[in-house]
């Protein structure tokens, strides 16, 4: 090695000590960044939420937390529009928080329902949200068994927040861990990736452009049990590359079980209208929310047979194997990229798309 | 988009996207396809008569500067330029014409082009002697902190709505930055194109809408144009507070320095659709250093790394271009004209680790004075040093790799930046810790 390259070495690794620090949150006050899913969230997670919280069952940072052999789980939605082309914010609700249970491995069982609405939110948008809410919440088998019901003055939200719990039973076939990634796993997407996001930015109309996307918002309790079925134990890991997308749904994993991974890129299923709009605003796909998307982590030996079931599940036909974990460099997501270099995936940083779920 | 760790930049815009145009609906605007058929609405001002189907390069919501060629080639325009297979060809075509034990440092002037070689991975196609140098050609990375805190300031006013492009948000001042202050209240909204602002303008009669311009000359026509409508139209709430830049006393500031080490330069694809390919001229003649024009593409830099190459082994020295398809040896004209009528060259401008540079920035001319927003607001205008520690200078000279400052990676990160170099994804250090933060010689296993 060259003086020049020990020393740049030496520099990098100087940088990765400073990463691994505990993450102290010393900002001033919360930025749209702090909800975005990436750095400054997890930022605020590890260095606020954590140190006062933390106890067993948080510390694992999974979708949902375990008790008892129970899965429980909360998410706020707070969407904007309110409708947007292949859902609205009731469905979203009752997914989201579903595929939070799915992905700990948990069989949804019910929910509770929050709503903090708007004064003057006409009775017609809330009629057709309580009817999505109603026929998600059917489609993906969960009851509805609680409730609440605030208002607030007009100006003080925007049309309707809704917060859903949720709550599942575990499923013995299931024996999933955040921490148990080991290098030669494969990594799987359930669907093609970026729809959500997409659309409801395209649906804002903000950026005078259209293009034919539409949420991919849908229960993924179905594919969790295919692959649980396939699988079994040699399935180590799931998570729901909601906010922050696949990109960050690959970090958080490479850091908790501290193993490297590499993603082609050209593996990576992107549907040409998204691949699109994406390039245009000069977003990478990658980093955009999903509602229905799923990334897993499985064995090698049963990698397989679990993409054939995954790709069976409704939604998830164009499920695809699109890398695998690695050693070294711990912690880090690499790209191959589909021009043949390589390069570093990070979390994401700052907020390219507020209020997308 | 924030342009955030990922994504180019649509802020500076030297990024350029190919898209068809679909419709034309009338005042300078056409209705515009993208490579996935979605449409979009482009002010088409400047490229001279336009036909449903043609092919136009589209920056930041204006269609500055010209037309690609062939517009039948248009749909596959992107994937033909990003071809795995060629990038081996031209890569091995690379290792054959340098001479061994030859170090050659070629410094690529466009953050676009930063962006492109970190993001496709580029750099690890080429040979260990031959060294990408990240120029000062982000206009993001140049603006110094004094103009942040103005920013702050007006957005403060009561009344005003700021608008400015994502990457300028997370921008450092010496007192905070746009994404803080609208935290703390003040109405600061992101544009993706100036136009976008002054549809705010139009939307918020009982507002002042500022529209906070950075770029080179490839934004600086898409504000000229959104200026000349907002003064034709009468939008009186609308103004500018212009942070324009122009390339070539940068560069020659650069080329002056005494402790530059350069064999060679990738010259700026999409300021040159506006600017041409002659003011580049100088380097060759001046400085004997040789300038190949590069398109944005992966295909096109490792080609005009080749080129440069070729120049250096055959011991030619000239301005060659490589992004033809695009950029025309004398610019474009209506371009060049709207930036004569709505701007004038300031006496001098701050450059952030650069200092000031005589003539290098653009204000409103007299006669759009009552769009310009540092007459209309009370600007502080207070010059602000650049932090210690951070070594952006160096690093926008060449001088230092970006891992070589003092504060890189640790003190000065994406998430919490020192030093603009650091905030735009074209940043040459934003760009280095995003995507090439790992040794090239270790083998992922």
């Amino acid at each position: 090695m060259s003086e020049t390259t020990t020393r740049e070495s030496e520099a990098l690794a100087l940088i990765e000590r400073v990463r691994a620090r505990p993450a102290k949150f010393k900002d001033a006050q919360i930025t749209m960044a702090h909800g975005a899913g990436g750095k400054a969230t997890q930022t605020l997670v590890a260095g606020l939420f954590l140190p006062a919280f933390g106890g067993e069952a948080l510390r694992e940072l999974g979708d949902a937390g375990i008790v008892d052999g129970l899965a429980l789980t909360t998410d706020s939605f707070v969407v904007k529009p309110i409708r947007f082309p292949g859902g609205s914010i009731g469905e979203l609700a009752v997914n989201g928080t579903v595929n939070d249970l799915a992905v700990a491995g948990a069989r949804p069982l019910a929910l509770t329902l929050s709503f903090v609405l708007e004064e003057g939110l006409s009775a017609e948008d809330l009629r057709a949200e309580v009817e999505a809410i109603a026929s998600a919440a059917a489609a993906a088998g969960v009851e509805i068994v609680a409730g609440d019901t605030k208002v607030v003055e007009r100006g003080r939200c925007d049309s309707m927040y809704v917060t859903t719990t949720g709550l599942g039973r575990l499923d013995p076939r299931a024996s999933l861990s955040t921490g148990s990634l080991k290098p030669g796993d494969k990594i799987l997407v359930s669907g093609p990736i970026g729809e959500h996001g997409t659309a409801v930015m395209l649906a804002r109309g903000e950026f005078e452009l259209e293009a034919p996307v539409e949420s991919d918002t849908r229960s993924l309790w179905p594919a969790v049990d295919a692959l649980l079925d396939a699988a079994g134990p040699s399935l180590r890991c799931l998570r729901d590359a909601t906010r922050g997308g696949v990109a960050s749904a690959l970090n958080e994993r490479a850091q908790a079980s501290a193993v490297a991974m590499v993603v082609r890129e050209a593996a990576v299923p992107v549907r040409p209208p998204v691949a699109g709009a994406c390039e245009i605003l000069g977003i990478d796909p990658m980093y955009v929310a999903n509602e229905g998307v799923l990334v897993a982590f499985v064995a090698p030996e049963a990698a397989a047979d679990a993409l054939a079931a995954l790709a069976s599940a409704p939604g998830c036909e164009a499920a695809a194997e699109i890398g695998e974990v690695k050693t070294d460099p711990p912690g880090m997501v690499l790209v191959e990229t589909a021009f043949g270099g390589r390069r570093v995936m990070d979390l994401l940083v700052g907020d390219p798309l507020p209020r997308i779920c | 988009m924030s342009c955030t760790s990922d994504t180019h930049c649509i802020t500076c815009s030297d990024e350029g996207v190919s898209m068809r145009v679909i419709e034309l609906l009338g005042d300078g605007i056409a209705c515009c396809a993208g490579a996935d058929g979605a449409p979009a609405e482009v002010m088409v001002d400047l490229v001279g008569p336009v036909e449903p189907g043609d092919t136009l390069l589209v920056h930041a919501g204006g269609c500055s500067p010209n037309r690609g060629r062939g517009a039948a080639a248009a749909m596959k325009y992107v994937d033909e330029y990003r071809d795995a297979e060629l990038g081996r060809v031209l890569a091995g075509e690379i290792v054959a014409i340098v001479e061994p034990g030859r170090e050659y440092k070629i410094m690529e002037v466009c953050g676009g082009h930063t962006h492109t070689i970190y993001k496709y991975g580029v750099d690890d196609l080429l040979p260990a002697n031959v060294e990408l140098v990240h120029g000062p050609g982000c206009p993001v990375c140049v603006i110094p902190m004094g103009r942040v805190d103005d920013a702050i300031s007006v957005a403060h006013i009561p009344g005003v709505i700021f608008t400015c492009f994502g990457d300028m948000m997370r921008v450092p001042g010496g007192s905070g930055t746009l994404l803080e202050a609208k935290a703390r209240g003040a109405d600061v909204r992101m544009v993706y194109s100036p136009l976008d602002a002054l549809r705010i303008a139009r939307e918020n009669p009982d507002r002042e809408v500022v529209f906070f311009a950075v770029g080179f000359e490839t934004t600086a026509p898409s504000t000229a144009l959104t200026l000349k409508r907002a003064k034709a139209e009468g939008t009186p709430n609308f103004s500018c507070f212009s942070n324009h830049v122009t390339i070539v006393p940068p560069l020659r500031a650069l080329l002056e320095s005494p402790d530059l080490r350069l064999d060679g330069f990738v010259g700026p694809g999409h300021v040159s659709t506006v600017v041409g390919a002659r003011p580049f001229e100088f380097i060759p003649a001046d400085y004997g250093k040789p300038v190949v024009i590069s398109g944005f593409e992966p295909l096109d830099l490792l080609q005009s790394v080749y080129m440069v190459l070729r120049q250096l082994v055959e011991g030619r020295c000239e301005v060659e271009n490589q992004y033809a398809r695009v950029v025309p040896a004398d610019g474009n004209p209506a371009a060049l004209a709207v930036l004569e009528e709505v701007f004038e060259l300031r006496p001098h401008f701050e450059w952030r680790g650069l200092g000031f540079i005589s003539h290098s920035g653009l204000k409103l001319s007299a006669a759009y004075a009552e769009l310009d927003a540092e007459l209309r607001f009370e600007i502080p205008g207070v010059r602000v040093a650049d932090p210690k520690a951070c070594q952006c200078g160096e690093v926008l000279k060449g001088v230092i790799k970006p891992w070589e400052c003092k504060v890189f990676g640790t003190a000065c990160t994406p998430e919490r930046p020192i030093g603009t170099c650091m905030v735009s994804s074209e940043g040459a250090c934003a760009a280095y810790y995003n995507y090439g933060r790992f040794a090239r010689e270790r083998e992922v296993v």
